[in-house]
């Protein structure tokens, strides 16, 4: 399959809907973190299926657990209990097959690589030709909107400059399985937009899987299949809201104007609402 | 030409000093005192330095005006020592040592002046600092008959040098080329892969730290007899000194780099499946290079100090520590003074080189970082 580009806007028929494929599958997943005082019970019972270009965002208060999730789907974080598999293998098997490319909450740059070669270090790692890993970052970093910055070192861009980098390095060895936590965090509107829309063409093209941790419901809705709602900790699943059933695939940003959108986004509010009620 | 004119700041009043030398005398010839007048020579002088003075501000830019006034400075500088020449006694002479210190004081705004220049010239503004010291060295100690068993003036030292020319080389030679190099190499290099080792295997980490703060305590002129017992008068006693004095700063340094690798940054390396190695070499080696420089710079003095002390204790009749022992048996302070230079020379020139390295090598680093 030729390097991740934006797709034309024709409309591929979901394959998945005829015999939906599990990716990622999380059984009663409970994690407890031993620090030095006292456990912290990051997840609690947490299961969620994930089916082959399906599109999930997390949603739920900060320190709810989201990043822990998406840490054990990675292997980076062991579970204290509870199964989860990824393609089928063990999340440690799939880190081994290079089976998702992660970006990181924080964008983490390696300093002592200018913009380019750090979006090529994942290429490097995997033993591409040096002209196939220029041209791939080069084309990622256009689709971010860097183009121009190449020979850059990271401290010489803004914060958000930074995340699109790490966006774009997740994005250069075109994983089937994107795992994103609060991409855009750190941009404005304007750009965010933009970037929405080059993602849902992108994930559209290319069908991957996406699990995307966000702060923001508008950006849920419009980007997911499925929303899930988690709530304080120690998170918990609260809610898992499915956006395909109202809303079309192909979407565009005017969408948000729609009276099913704004019924979903409600939803999701109330169900973030209904998570922190015990505070009152 | 007239904007730099108006960026040059007003001159501070301090060297004016210099106005009140002709009221004290300037030298003195078998017990009598002689002024300013008596002297024709260094009235021309200190006429030179005032009238520099004066005139400051004529020419068009700042590096105009540094040149002037060092003018002003040089013949200041150079009254003293053609007083000496003619056979005056300075020590007590007011006047003169009035002049020579508003002149130094002028000094301080020629490298102010010469600090605001750009380009290569900048460069000479330290280079003018330490020539200044040497000839206030030569004034003050010839000035005042310091005796040159405490500190002989540089022209002295110069021609030891000169004189002791091929003997100086064979020190060089015999104390830097071999023993400090080969010591420092292997000293560095097995701090270096030890620390690699004890990354790897924790409990050697922590048997090895506790050996070290007890290693860096032992003192040099301790081990170094036991070392030229086990290793002989040549050179490898001197190195495996080194070798003790360098291998533990090499090692916490380069094992503190080790671990200075932040979390997110190893957990990229991890998603992307990638082994030890490879995480080493692409991630965790990379960020430990700020902290290897730091070892190989503290060590670079450490070096040379431990090849000096350890020729102290035997060595074949050559090298610096060996010269120094010996000369000053002699009373040849003159030949010290010649080799404690080099010694000076080859450490700030080793440092130097390691610094520049470091600053080329690690330029992404917060501490050098430019836009
Ligand atoms: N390594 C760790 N050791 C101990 N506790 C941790 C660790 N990592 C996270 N936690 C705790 O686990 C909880 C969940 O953290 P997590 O990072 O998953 O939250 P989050 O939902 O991603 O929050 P945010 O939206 O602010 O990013 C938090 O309360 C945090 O204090
Ligand atoms: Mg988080």
């Amino acid at each position: 399959m030729p390097a991740a580009q934006p797709a034309p806007l024709t409309l591929v028929p979901p394959a998945a809907d005829a015999a939906p494929r599990t990716i990622v599958d999380v059984r009663n997943l409970t994690l407890t973190y031993q620090t030095a005082d006292h456990p912290v019970y990051a997840l609690s019972d947490v299961s969620l299926s994930i089916s082959k270009g399906d599109f999930i965002s997390l949603i739920g208060p900060s320190g709810c657990g989201k990043t822990t999730l998406m840490r054990v789907v990675a292997d980076l974080e062991q579970p204290t209990s509870g199964e989860v598999t990824v393609n089928g293998m063990t999340p440690e098997q799939a880190r081994l097959k290079r089976a998702y490319g992660y970006v990181f909450q924080a964008p983490a740059l390696y300093p002592w690589r200018t913009v380019e070669r750090n979006v090529m270090l994942p290429l490097e790692i995997m033993g591409l030709p040096r002209a196939e890993r220029q041209q791939r970052a080069r084309e990622q970093l256009d689709l971010v909107g860097l183009s121009g910055f190449e020979r850059k070192f990271p401290w010489q861009l803004s914060g958000g400059m930074q995340q699109r980098v790490s966006i774009a390095r997740a994005l250069a060895f075109n994983p089937d399985l994107l795992l994103m936590d609060e991409p855009f965090g750190a941009l404005d509107e304007i750009t965010r937009d933009h970037l929405n829309l080059q993602l849902t063409r992108l994930w559209l093209g290319t069908r991957k899987t996406c699990i995307f941790v966000t702060h923001s419901i508008a950006e849920a809705v419009f980007l997911s299949t499925r929303i899930v709602v988690m709530s304080p900790r120690p998170g918990r699943i609260l809610d898992v809201i499915d956006c395909d059933r109202d809303l079309p695939r192909e979407r565009t940003l005017d969408i948000r104007e729609s009276p099913e959108f704004q019924r979903i986004a409600h939803r999701v509010r109330e169900g973030l609402m209904e998570g922190h009620s015990y505070d009152d | 030409m007239s904007r730099s004119n108006m960026a040059r700041p007003i001159m501070a009043p301090w060297p004016l000093v210099m106005l009140a030398a002709p009221l004290l005398p300037f030298a003195a010839q078998d017990g009598t005192a002689l002024f300013l007048p008596q002297l024709p020579i260094a009235l021309v002088l200190f006429a030179l330095t005032v009238a520099a003075i004066l005139a400051r501000r004529l020419p068009g830019s700042a590096l105009g005006e540094a040149l002037l006034l060092l003018a002003g400075v040089a013949a200041a500088y150079a009254a003293p020592l053609v007083l000496l020449r003619q056979g005056h006694a300075l020590s007590q002479a007011g006047g003169l040592w009035l002049y020579v210190a508003g002149a130094t004081l002028l000094l301080w705004r020629v490298l102010a002046l010469l600090a605001g220049v750009n380009g290569p010239v900048r460069l000479a503004g330290p280079a003018l600092f330490g020539l200044a010291l040497v000839m206030l060295w030569e004034i003050l100690t010839r000035g005042f008959q310091v005796p040159t068993i405490l500190l002989p003036p540089p022209s002295l030292v110069l021609t030891a040098f000169a004189a002791n020319a091929a003997d100086l080389w064979d020190d060089f030679r015999q104390t830097v080329l071999i023993s400090v190099l080969r010591g420092y190499l292997i000293g560095c290099g097995a701090g270096f892969l030890m620390a690699i080792l004890a990354d790897r295997v924790p409990f050697l980490a922590r048997g090895l730290l506790p050996l070290g703060n007890l290693a860096s305590a032992v003192p040099v002129v301790g081990i170094a007899p036991i070392m030229v017992m086990w290793f002989g008068f040549d050179w490898q006693s001197k190195a495996a000194v080194i070798v003790v004095m360098t291998f533990f700063p090499m090692l916490i340094n380069t094992l503190a780099g080790l671990q200075s690798a932040e979390r997110i940054q190893l957990d990229l390396m991890r998603s992307y499946g990638a082994g030890y190695w490879r995480t080493l070499a692409m991630l965790r080696l990379p960020c430990a290079l700020p902290f290897l420089f730091n070892g190989l710079k503290i060590n670079s003095t450490l070096a040379l100090i431990g090849a000096i002390v350890a020729e102290f204790f035997g060595t074949p009749v050559v090298g610096m520590g060996f010269r120094i022992s010996t000369q000053v048996a002699r009373m040849n302070l003159d030949v010290v003074w010649a080799t404690i230079a080099v010694a000076a020379l080859t450490g700030s020139l080793l440092y130097g080189a390691l610094a520049l390295a470091e600053r080329h090598v690690t330029a992404w680093h917060p501490s050098f970082r430019k836009r």
